[in-house]
C-alpha cells in the first residue's frame, strides 16, 4: 500500500496566504478583500506588499461580497477572506444575487471551517457551508486537505473564470501532498489503490482517511482512498470507477452529513451504481468548544471513525 | 438618440426632445406592465426623468456594450423592481432593439422581472431585485476605476424604502471612510413603499443628516420629475466628484408621476393597470417617438 509522509504539521490557511503572496507577484489583476481578519486569514504579506490592491472592508461581510462582485467589473480578480461562517451563511443572498446569479469572477476564500476551529465554539464552527455553496448554480466548491494543496488551489482558482468557494481551516495538520503540485479543479486524486472499500474524503479528513487505510491494511482490508478536493463539479467518473471495483464506499468530511460531500456521492451512486455507503460527518448537530482533536473525536471525524465505518459498510455488501 | 462616449456634447438633445423621450418612456412602462399584468409601474414612472437625464444627457458611455466598461461612466440600479423604466431607456438609447420591450417578463426573455446579467442583456452589469446590494457593487466598480486609472464616474439609483436594508449603511460607511469620490448615489425619495408611506412602515428620519453624518457630500433635487432640474442636479453632483467624498443626491419624485390616478399613493407600487386604466394612462402620455 502506498504510504504518505507528513513533512511537518502546517495550517491550510497559511497555504492560502502563501498562494495569495505568490499571486500578488504573478498576477496584477488579483486583489484581496478582508473583513477585519487579515492575520487569521494569513493575508498580511499581500496587504503589505500590495497595499493598493488590498481592501480592508471592516466587519461588514455583506458589503465585502458586494464590493468583490463590483470590482470584477473592470477586470479585477477579487479574493475575499474571512471565516467560513461569515463567508457563506451570513452573506448567502449577497453571494446568490451579486456573485452567482450575476456570474461574477469572485473567489470566496473561507478559513476556520468546521469544528477544528476549536475553542470559539458553535457560533463560529460552520458545518453547513459546503451545502449552502454547492446548491448555488455555477458555483465551484473546493475543500483542500493540507498546506501544499491549499496553496496550489489558491493559484489555480485565479486562472479559472467564475465564482469559487475555497474552504480551508485553522489548525496545524499533516502536510503530505507534493510541494508545488498541480491542482486540477474538478479532478479527484487517487491516493491509495484498494479492492475492498472506497474511502472518499475531503479537507482535514483526507489525512485521517490515509491513517484509517493503514489500520485497515493491517487487518487485511484493502482500502482505496480518494481525495475529493473539488466537491462541485464532482469527479463522478473517478468515484464510479472505484466503487464499481470495491462495491462500497465511506465518505468522510468535516461537515454535516446533510448537504455535504457524502450526499453528492450518494446522488451519483443512486443515479449510476447504487452501493452501500457510510457517512463520516457530523450528524445534523452544532459543534461546541474544545480542542480540535477532542472535537474530531467526539463528533466521530477521525481515523478510528473511518475504520469503523469501513468495516460496517463492507459487512453491508 | 444613441450616445457615444466621445460625442456627448454634439448629440446632447434639447429640453423638448428630452421631454418627448420621457413621455415615450412612460408609455413603454405602462405598456410593458399591462401586457403581462405584473411589474412595478409606480416607481418606474417616478424615475423616467432621472433615467432619461442619465442616458440622454449626463453619462458618457458607449451603447456598444462591454461588461468592464473601461473608459465609460457606469450606472447600477439597486432597486431592480423598477426594471420597466431601465429597459425602456436602455432600448431607446441603443443597447438592444426597442421591439424587445414586448418580451418583458415573458418566458425565454432577456427582460426578466428584475434586471440580470444572466441572459446577457446589454446594459446590465449586475443582477438586482433583492434590495440593498447595489451600493456595495457600485463601490467595487468605483474601486476598479481607481485601480485602472479610469477617471469616469459610477452612478447608482436606490429607493428610499430600500435604505431600510442594513447593507446600505455598511456601504455608506465604507464609501466615506475610503474616499470613494468617483461615485454619485441617487436616492429616489418618493416616500412610498409596498406596504404604504415610508413614514408609516419604518420612519427613516432625516436622510440628509444621516448621509452627512456618515461623511457624504449631499445635495437635494426637490423636483425630481423636472428633467431640467434633474440634469442640473446631476451636473452639480458631477462637479463635486474627485474631492475626497462620495456624493449623494436626495431626489424627490412622485411615485406614479405622469398618470394622475397613480400619483401620490403606494397603490401602484406593484400593480399593473387593466385595459381601461391603460387607455386612460396612455391618453395622458401621447405617443412621441413611436411605440414599440
Amino acid at each position: 500500500m502506498k504510504k504518505y509522509t507528513n513533512t511537518g504539521n502546517k495550517d491550510t490557511r497559511s497555504g492560502f496566504g502563501a498562494g495569495l503572496t505568490e499571486l500578488g507577484k504573478s498576477n496584477e489583476n488579483v486583489v484581496a478583500l478582508c473583513a477585519d481578519l487579515t492575520g487569521s486569514l494569513k493575508m498580511d504579506d499581500f496587504k503589505n506588499n500590495h497595499p493598493e490592491r488590498f481592501f480592508q472592508i471592516g466587519i461588514a461581510e455583506a458589503n465585502m461580497i458586494g464590493i468583490a462582485a463590483g470590482i470584477t467589473i473592470g477586470g479585477k480578480i477579487p479574493f475575499t477572506g474571512t471565516f467560513a461562517n461569515f463567508s457563506t451563511g451570513r452573506v448567502y443572498d449577497q453571494i446568490r444575487q451579486s456573485v452567482a446569479y450575476s456570474g461574477k469572477n469572485v473567489k470566496i476564500c473561507a478559513s476556520h471551517a468546521g469544528v477544528t476551529l476549536g475553542e470559539d465554539g458553535a457560533t463560529h464552527q460552520i458545518l453547513e457551508d459546503i451545502g449552502l455553496m454547492k446548491m448555488l448554480p455555477g458555483m465551484t466548491v473546493i475543500n483542500t486537505c493540507d498546506y501544499n494543496q491549499t496553496k496550489a488551489a489558491t493559484l489555480a482558482i485565479a486562472e479559472f473564470e467564475g465564482p469559487v468557494y475555497l474552504r480551508f481551516g485553522r489548525p496545524k495538520v499533516a502536510n503530505f501532498t507534493p510541494e508545488d503540485g498541480k491542482f486540477e479543479i474538478g479532478k479527484a486524486v487517487n491516493l491509495t489503490e484498494g479492492t475492498d472499500v472506497t474511502i472518499i474524503a475531503t479537507g482535514h479528513l483526507v489525512w485521517e482517511a490515509l491513517q484509517a487505510a493503514e489500520q485497515l491494511n493491517e487487518s487485511g482490508i484493502s482500502a482505496e482512498v480518494i481525495n475529493i478536493h473539488t466537491i462541485k463539479p464532482l469527479d463522478e467518473e473517478a468515484i464510479l470507477k472505484s466503487v464499481k471495483k470495491t462495491g462500497c464506499v465511506v465518505t468522510a468530511e468535516e461537515h454535516n452529513f446533510l448537504g455535504g460531500l457524502g450526499e453528492s456521492v450518494s446522488r451519483t451512486l443512486a443515479e449510476h451504481f447504487p452501493a452501500p455507503q457510510e457517512f463520516v460527518a457530523t450528524k445534523d448537530t452544532f459543534g461546541e468548544s474544545g480542542t480540535p482533536e477532542q472535537l474530531m473525536e467526539k463528533y466521530g471525524l477521525n481515523a478510528e471513525a473511518i475504520v469503523k465505518a469501513s468495516k460496517k459498510v463492507i459487512d453491508r455488501k | 438618440m444613441q450616445h457615444s462616449k466621445t460625442t456627448t456634447q454634439q448629440t446632447m438633445p434639447n429640453t423638448k426632445e428630452l421631454e418627448d423621450f420621457v413621455t415615450q418612456v412612460r408609455r413603454d412602462i405602462l405598456r410593458q406592465v399591462h401586457k403581462v399584468n405584473s411589474g412595478h409601474p409606480g416607481g418606474s414612472l417616478g424615475c423616467a426623468e432621472f433615467f432619461t437625464a442619465l442616458y440622454q444627457d449626463v453619462m458618457e458611455y458607449s451603447s456598444d456594450f462591454t461588461m468592464n466598461g473601461i473608459g465609460e461612466d457606469l450606472f447600477f440600479l439597486s432597486n431592480g423592481h423598477i426594471s420597466p423604466v431601465f429597459y425602456s431607456v436602455l432600448a431607446r438609447s441603443g443597447f438592444f432593439p426597442i421591439e424587445e420591450l414586448c418580451t418583458f417578463r415573458l418566458i425565454n426573455s432577456r427582460l426578466q422581472g428584475h434586471p440580470t446579467t444572466h441572459e446577457g442583456l446589454p446594459g446590465i452589469r449586475i443582477a438586482s431585485g433583492s434590495l440593498g446590494q447595489g451600493l456595495s457593487v457600485a463601490i467595487g466598480a468605483a474601486e476598479a476605476k481607481k485601480l485602472n486609472k479610469d477617471s469616469h464616474i459610477i452612478y447608482t439609483l436606490h429607493g428610499d424604502g430600500e435604505l431600510q436594508e442594513g447593507q446600505n449603511w455598511e456601504a455608506i460607511m465604507y464609501a466615506a471612510g475610503n474616499k470613494i469620490d468617483n461615485l454619485i448615489a441617487t436616492v429616489d425619495v418618493n416616500g412610498q413603499q409596498i406596504d404604504g408611506a415610508t413614514d408609516q412602515v419604518l420612519p427613516m428620519g432625516n436622510l440628509k443628516a444621516k448621509f452627512e453624518a456618515f461623511g457624504w457630500d449631499v445635495l437635494e433635487v426637490k423636483e425630481g420629475n423636472n428633467i431640467t432640474k434633474v440634469i442640473e442636479g446631476l451636473n452639480e453632483a458631477k462637479s463635486r466628484t474627485g474631492k475626497g467624498k462620495p456624493v449623494c443626491i436626495l431626489m424627490t419624485t412622485v411615485m406614479g408621476h405622469g398618470v394622475d390616478f397613480m400619483m401620490h399613493t403606494h397603490k401602484w407600487h406593484g400593480v399593473a393597470p387593466n385595459d381601461e386604466q391603460l387607455e386612460n394612462a396612455l391618453a395622458q402620455n401621447p405617443e412621441t417617438l413611436g411605440d414599440y
